[in-house]
């Protein structure tokens, strides 16, 4: 059986890639690409959107429509391809700085207004492109440049916000769970509405030398031991979950889009059939 | 007794800040500015300055942050770099509306798009008429000696504005060089505490950032406008100053061989040292050439502009950034501007350079100061994108 490469959506002479050796950006990459080839994506119906930072620099590689844009902004470029061209598949790929710190509000309106865009996000823990300064999804007490003797700030859930703030489908996944990565890509991918897929991603040169994981194998190896599946995390008791994060399928729920309620309201407007 | 150490550039803006007993700085990271947020940071935490220091969730945030503090009577600083100073554009002129001494250390890089983290002036010329103080640095001793200058010309009772230091991004930033911080003493005897004309206090309720309509708007917009032109009286005091404290001389245009010059170039910013050199070597061979230094951009200084450009016969200015659809380069406007009532004036030429970190060495400003010394004319008046592929 042979399996899908989804080398035909890849730049060709551009790699070597330049992310660090370890860093969890290509394997994104690499199931991204796969998941298109295996949903049958074309290059012509696709649009990857990207913002600022290490996971901003995706579509430097991809030979799909591809818009960067401003940090932290991407999810409202990406809103309005969605909103005039919705036969698009829109795809949004953001680290923990472009979707949820200095683009935090974005994020909550993306899920809130239900647009049908599939938002990627590599939350590698801090500004990994600026040298590794914490970000809003810097765990508390973690060391970081700007946060030496260690964060004073609490982390933000980005899974947890998706949810709350209304996304149709959430997933976790990890480089380390490459397997299920792509699963859950591809079901965010098929899924109409706004789909997140947060993938806690390493980033060895700065979080995990700041933080006792400076080999990228440390950091592997902290992503396998702490990440579980869905089913077991929710097992335990709330109390022995420290320590530990969930990875798979956290929502999948089939609230109508923005764009299916537009539509709805249009046609009340013009006393068409609803 | 002041020590001469070697430091990166941003390090030791960092550390200048540090001297000033502020109060709080708030930053967001950004190339190529993250190194003075982080050693800021370092500086915190480590216990050397008694100071909160917040990396907020964007530059908007940053300068919104700054604002609230200073407006408690804080003495504050922060420093952005290009985007980041594009997304502060909202607050800016509501910084100097309010009347606060904010001070900011801008890393200049160029704006996207396309996207580039390389050193131009793009970021800082829109902020042009936000009514903030601007000046431009050198080098890293200049960057060390305004950054300590700032503060006290923002919070003199005259003045109260905030104000910008422009640092070219790695050309200056990322530079090691040889650098004097002055001694603490002295710096403490030259900057006191910051004595607020008013604060948002308890016991003493007022408001900020008030509604004014049609009524009272252009009054406020000219009382903005004196403060910042007197602003330029204060300036040159605290230069004096800190000329007769340490030693070294400020002034808001600096002219570096320029007697008996028949053309004259201008630059704002770090290219001054290359352009120097330029100068030396075409004055070897004989050519009557000199040059100009641009420090003080807003107040602009028309009278020192005017005084230093008198007996040129051509002026060759340099621009760091585009007006799109303007006349020239935005520096090019305004010493046009400058010389307009000028019943005698020199033939006026813009080379628009080095954007998006594009290098411009000694050769360039050769060749430009030499086609400008042989054009008999007919490019006056004009602008050009230096070694341009058309």
């Amino acid at each position: 059986m042979s399996h899908a490469t989804g080398l035909q959506y890849l730049k060709k002479g551009v790699l070597p890639h330049m992310w660090c050796s370890g860093c969890g950006v290509g394997v994104m990459l690499g199931a991204l690409v796969r998941s298109f080839e295996e949903l049958g994506y074309e290059r012509k119906d696709t649009v990857v959107v990207t913002g600022i930072g290490c996971t901003g620099k995706t579509d430097d590689y991809l030979v799909t429509n591809a818009l960067h844009t401003t940090h932290g902004r991407a999810l409202a470029y990406a809103t309005g391809i969605k909103a005039f061209n919705p036969k698009l598949h829109v795809v949004v790929l953001m680290g923990d700085g472009d979707s949820v710190t200095i683009g935090g509000n974005h994020f909550l309106h993306a899920a809130r207004r239900n647009m049908d865009l599939t938002a990627i996000i590599i939350n590698n823990f801090n500004f990994g492109m600026t040298g590794g300064q914490f970000s809003g999804t810097t765990p508390a007490d973690a060391i970081t440049q700007t946060s030496i003797y260690g964060n004073a700030e609490r982390q933000l859930d980005i899974s947890a916000l998706a949810e709350l703030a209304g996304a149709n489908y959430v997933a976790r996944g990890t480089p380390y769970h490459v397997w299920e990565l792509k699963t859950n890509i591809k079901e965010a991918l098929s899924k109409k509405g706004f789909s997140v897929v947060e993938i806690y991603s390493p980033c060895p040169t700065h979080f995990g030398k700041n933080n006792k994981m400076k080999e990228a194998t440390a950091m592997l190896q902290w992503l396998k031991e702490s990440g579980l599946p869905v089913e077991k995390y929710n097992s335990l008791e709330k109390s022995a979950r420290k320590g530990f994060f969930a990875v798979g399928k956290l929502v999948d729920r089939e609230e109508p889009d923005f764009n299916t309620r537009y539509e709805e309201i249009r046609r009340r407007a013009m006393n068409l059939k609803v | 007794m002041a020590k001469r150490v070697g430091m990166e550039v941003a390090i030791a803006v960092a550390e200048a800040v540090g001297q000033c007993n502020i109060d709080m700085a708030a930053v967001y990271p950004i190339t190529p500015q993250s190194h003075i947020g982080e050693h800021l940071s370092d500086l915190v935490a480590d216990g050397r300055i008694d100071a909160e220091f917040i990396t907020v969730e964007s530059e908007h945030s940053a300068i919104s942050a700054v604002i609230g503090a200073s407006g408690t009577g804080a003495r504050v600083y922060t420093a952005t770099s290009s985007q980041g100073l594009m997304l502060m554009h909202e607050i800016l002129p509501i910084a100097s509306a309010m009347r606060l001494p904010i001070v900011m250390g801008i890393a200049n890089r160029a704006v996207s798009g396309p996207l580039n983290i390389l050193n131009d002036h793009s970021d800082t010329m829109p902020q042009r008429d936000s009514g903030w103080i601007s000046i431009f640095v050198e080098n890293g001793q200049e960057a060390i000696d305004m950054t300590i200058q700032s503060f006290k010309i923002a919070e003199h009772k005259d003045v109260n504005l905030p104000i910008c230091v422009n640092i070219d991004g790695f050309q200056l930033t990322h530079m090691v060089e040889s650098v004097e911080f002055p001694d603490q003493e002295m710096v403490n005897k030259f900057l006191p505490p910051r004595e607020p004309f008013a604060t948002l206090h308890p016991s003493k309720p007022l408001t900020m950032g008030a509604f004014a309509m049609a009524d009272y708007f252009t009054e406020i917009m000219k009382a903005k406008n004196e403060a910042l032109k007197n602003s330029k009286k204060v300036i040159l005091a605290v230069w004096e100053e800190w000329a007769r404290m340490f030693g070294r001389t400020y002034k808001p245009v600096e002219a570096y061989k320029t007697d008996g010059a028949e053309t004259l170039v201008l630059t704002m910013g770090s290219m001054g040292e290359t352009a120097e050199m330029a100068i030396d070597e075409l004055r070897a061979e004989g050519l009557s050439v000199g040059l100009v230094k641009l420090r003080l951009w807003r107040p602009f200084p028309f009278a020192e502009i005017r005084d230093v450009l008198k007996n040129a016969k051509k002026v060759l200015v340099t621009d760091r950034a585009v007006s799109f659809g303007g006349p020239g380069g935005p520096v090019f406007s305004e010493i046009k501007s400058a010389l307009y009532n000028e019943r005698v004036r020199p033939a006026i030429y813009n080379y628009i350079i080095g954007l998006g970190g594009r290098d411009v060495p000694v050769t360039d400003f050769v060749s430009m100061i030499k086609k400008v010394v042989q054009d008999a004319g007919e490019n006056a008046d004009t602008y050009e994108f230096l070694g341009v592929r058309e």
